[in-house]
């Protein structure tokens, strides 16, 4: 660890910290101690980004280490796979969720497949941070879930923290990782505090955690849904059923070992998910539960998602994300089968 | 845009030192013969296809002859097969695209400084702006060259690539071989407004069109954008004006979509015989030079011939080993079901 790195303050005790905070000073920890980290994207530069997350980078690191990129999403994508060809870890940034789509192109056909097809020549530690998921209320395509979009795809790595102490780890992780990842922000988490310890990465890629302990029913969840699990579990817990939630943290590669460990604890598993429920990641949380733990299971998995629907305008969008009252539900379906 | 247009007089050497002259004109027949090859080779059934760059290689050789390889960066298509032999790219494992044995080639891009086969048309060109971009960074000397089509002109990719390097100022010079047709659609129905050149002016740099049958303009042109961004100048577009004589691909049927008439008078301007009268009338160049150079192409292709087709297939548990730097528990479990299931 380079505790130079850390601020002092995070890392002595406990702070209260937002996730906004932790990826900021994550960003700043990784432009700190590699000069060959570039942060880049629409509106990081003097603005600090929309959702202020690159608050005070450039001001820190110059405009050669931070800087605005024209309005095109594929250009940004293009231009860190040239980076990254030329030696640099770039750390770009795509505004929102629902307009990654137009870099799709890049990321899947060139950034996923660029060390593939070079054989291992072409170095491609590129860390696309992207804004994710609902919960804000925001206007059309500002809140979308695409981690199975991206977790299908060869060659990418996918991680979507859900606490600030998270956030902090998981970026460093992806950004030293040798290999381009998809880093994604529940954005309808940046501001909420936690009392943490901003500090290296104690667990290695691909590891889930387990957020709170419980011997009746596994809750599996990431980002913003693993806070919602938290919430189900505490009312629950009132009615003395005890839920187990494990934060995935990483969507590829998904910790099969740990997932099939806290099933067979527990016999029963709920994947909670925003994006909508048809190929979404539960069915592959489901898949690798039966394939792995299915000796342990004493009911079928079951998905808590959203709808095959578009992310709803306004006030319907609370609706259509997971409540706890619908996780409740399919707890009592896992409990009573 | 026709052939007889195209060039009034053909190559003009003066400026050019009398061996460049020569190599470049030793790089182009090599490449011809290199082209003719590789169709016999798909013909043989040894490729599963090919795409000729037959009637481009004094655009293909006049630019890439103009880059400095120590610390130059070459971003291909899939038919810039005349760059990398003129850059000294292993060609064994540059055809090893055409033979199907790895889709980007089993050359190593990075030792080369030229880039992987690349078939997302216009996908590589913001590439090579993030390349330059990267260099200026950090002062230093290199430039990045992108190629792509007239067809790949259209692309919103190519658009966004030039305006970020307008923007950054990026030392990379956008060399299209306007080659008149994008598989079955001309560059009429392609380029609105005629010309790619034009559109350099709305992204704030120079844009220059050349004859591409002529490898001394096209060699001076690229020269002076490459100097131009190595000073600190910025981005150039070149757009090249020749023409692609042989179909698409070894798959296409050029007979369903245009006038060999058309083709016949292209090939009447021949880039290499062009360089070759050029190079007598300069005196660069006597009987032995032609027949030596004749011999040394085809010992060369012979050997790459022998080459790509006694290479091996990588093993397909080989398939595992690159997706990731750091290989994830899942995919090496994956490698071990193909190899117990599948093969080595
Ligand atoms: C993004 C994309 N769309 C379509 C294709 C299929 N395709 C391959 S080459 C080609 C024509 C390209 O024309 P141009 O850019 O002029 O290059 P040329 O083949 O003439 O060298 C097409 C349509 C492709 N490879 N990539
Ligand atoms: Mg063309």
């Amino acid at each position: 660890m380079t505790e130079l790195a850390v601020p002092a303050d995070q890392a002595a005790t406990a702070t209260e910290t937002s996730m906004q905070q932790a990826v900021n000073a994550a960003l700043r920890t990784l432009l700190a101690e590699d000069p060959a980290t570039l942060v880049f994207g629409e509106d990081v530069g003097r603005l600090g980004g929309v959702f202020r997350v690159t608050d005070g980078l450039q001001a820190e690191f110059g405009d050669r280490r931070v800087f605005d990129t024209p309005l095109a999403e594929s250009a940004i994508i293009g231009l860190a796979v040239g980076l990254a060809m030329n030696g640099w870890r770039p750390v770009p940034e795509l505004q929102f969720d629902g307009f990654a789509y137009p870099a799709v192109d890049q990321i899947v056909n060139q950034m996923a497949r660029m060390h593939y097809r070079t054989r291992g020549a072409a170095p491609m530690p590129i860390t696309l941070r992207l804004p994710s998921f609902g919960g804000i209320q925001a206007p059309e395509h500002h809140g979308e879930s695409l981690e199975a979009l991206f977790a299908h795809v060869p060659g990418l790595k996918v991680c979507a923290p859900s606490d600030p102490a998270d956030a902090y780890g998981l970026l460093l992780q992806s950004v030293r990782a040798d290999d381009p990842v998809i880093y994604m922000e529940p954005k309808a988490r940046y501001w909420n505090r936690r009392a943490v310890r901003l500090g290296e990465p104690d667990l290695p890629i691909g590891a889930s955690r387990t957020v709170r302990e419980g011997r009746h029913a596994t809750l599996v969840a990431w980002g913003a849904m693993v806070h919602r699990c938290e919430q189900a579990a505490e009312l629950a817990a009132e009615d003395g059923v005890e839920l187990e939630v494990l934060d995935l943290r990483w969507l590829k590669p998904i910790d099969t070992d740990g997932l099939a460990a806290s099933v067979a604890r527990t016999g029963r598993a709920v994947v909670v998910h925003e994006a909508p429920l048809t190929a979404g990641l539960g069915a592959e949380v489901s898949a690798l539960v039966t394939e792995h733990a299915f000796a342990s299971l004493r009911a079928p998995v079951q998905r808590v998602t959203g709808f095959d629907v578009p992310y709803p305008a306004g006030p319907l969008e609370p609706q259509y994300l997971p409540t706890v009252d619908r996780i409740l539900l399919a707890v009592q379906r896992t409990l009573e089968f | 845009m026709n052939a007889e247009e195209a060039a009034p007089a053909g190559p003009d050497l003066s400026g050019i030192p009398p061996e460049l002259s020569r190599s470049m004109y030793r790089d182009m027949l090599t490449a011809r013969l290199l082209d003719d090859e590789a169709i016999a080779l798909q013909r043989q059934g040894v490729f599963p296809a090919y795409v000729s760059l037959r009637g481009q290689e004094a655009a293909q050789v006049g630019s890439a002859a103009a880059l400095d390889t120590a610390t130059d960066f070459a971003f291909p298509t899939y038919r810039e097969m005349a760059v990398a032999l003129t850059m000294g790219v292993d060609m064994v494992g540059y055809l090893a695209s055409h033979r199907a044995l790895w889709h980007g080639g089993l050359y190593d891009p990075m030792e080369s400084r030229f880039g992987p086969v690349n078939a997302v048309v216009g996908g590589p060109v913001p590439h090579a702006v993030g390349w330059a971009l990267g260099e200026s960074l950090r002062d230093g000397p290199g430039c990045a060259i992108a190629y792509f089509g007239d067809g790949a002109s259209s692309e919103g990719d190519v658009h966004e690539a030039m305006n970020f390097a307008g923007v950054f100022g990026a030392p990379v010079v956008f060399f299209c071989q306007n080659n008149q047709w994008a598989l079955s659609v001309p560059v009429e129905a392609q380029v609105a407004g005629g010309s790619v050149a034009a559109r350099a002016a709305g992204y704030g740099m120079p844009g220059v069109r050349v004859d591409g049958q002529d490898v001394a303009a096209v060699y001076e042109a690229t020269r002076a954008a490459l100097r131009r961004a190595r000073d600190g100048g910025g981005p150039t577009v070149i757009e090249a004006l020749t023409y692609r004589v042989n179909p698409h691909s070894t798959s296409d049927d050029p007979g369903r979509y245009r006038d060999p008439a058309e083709e016949r008078r292209w090939r009447e301007r021949d880039p290499i015989t062009l360089t070759r009268r050029a190079l007598e009338r300069a005196g660069h160049a006597d009987t032995d030079f032609f027949d030596a150079a004749e011999t040394g192409a085809r010992a060369f292709c012979e050997a790459a011939r022998d080459g790509v087709g006694n290479a091996p297939h990588p093993a397909g548990s080989d398939l595992f080993s690159h997706v990731y730097r750091e290989p994830t528990e899942a995919l090496r479990r994956q490698q071990r079901v193909w190899r117990d299931e599948v093969g080595p």
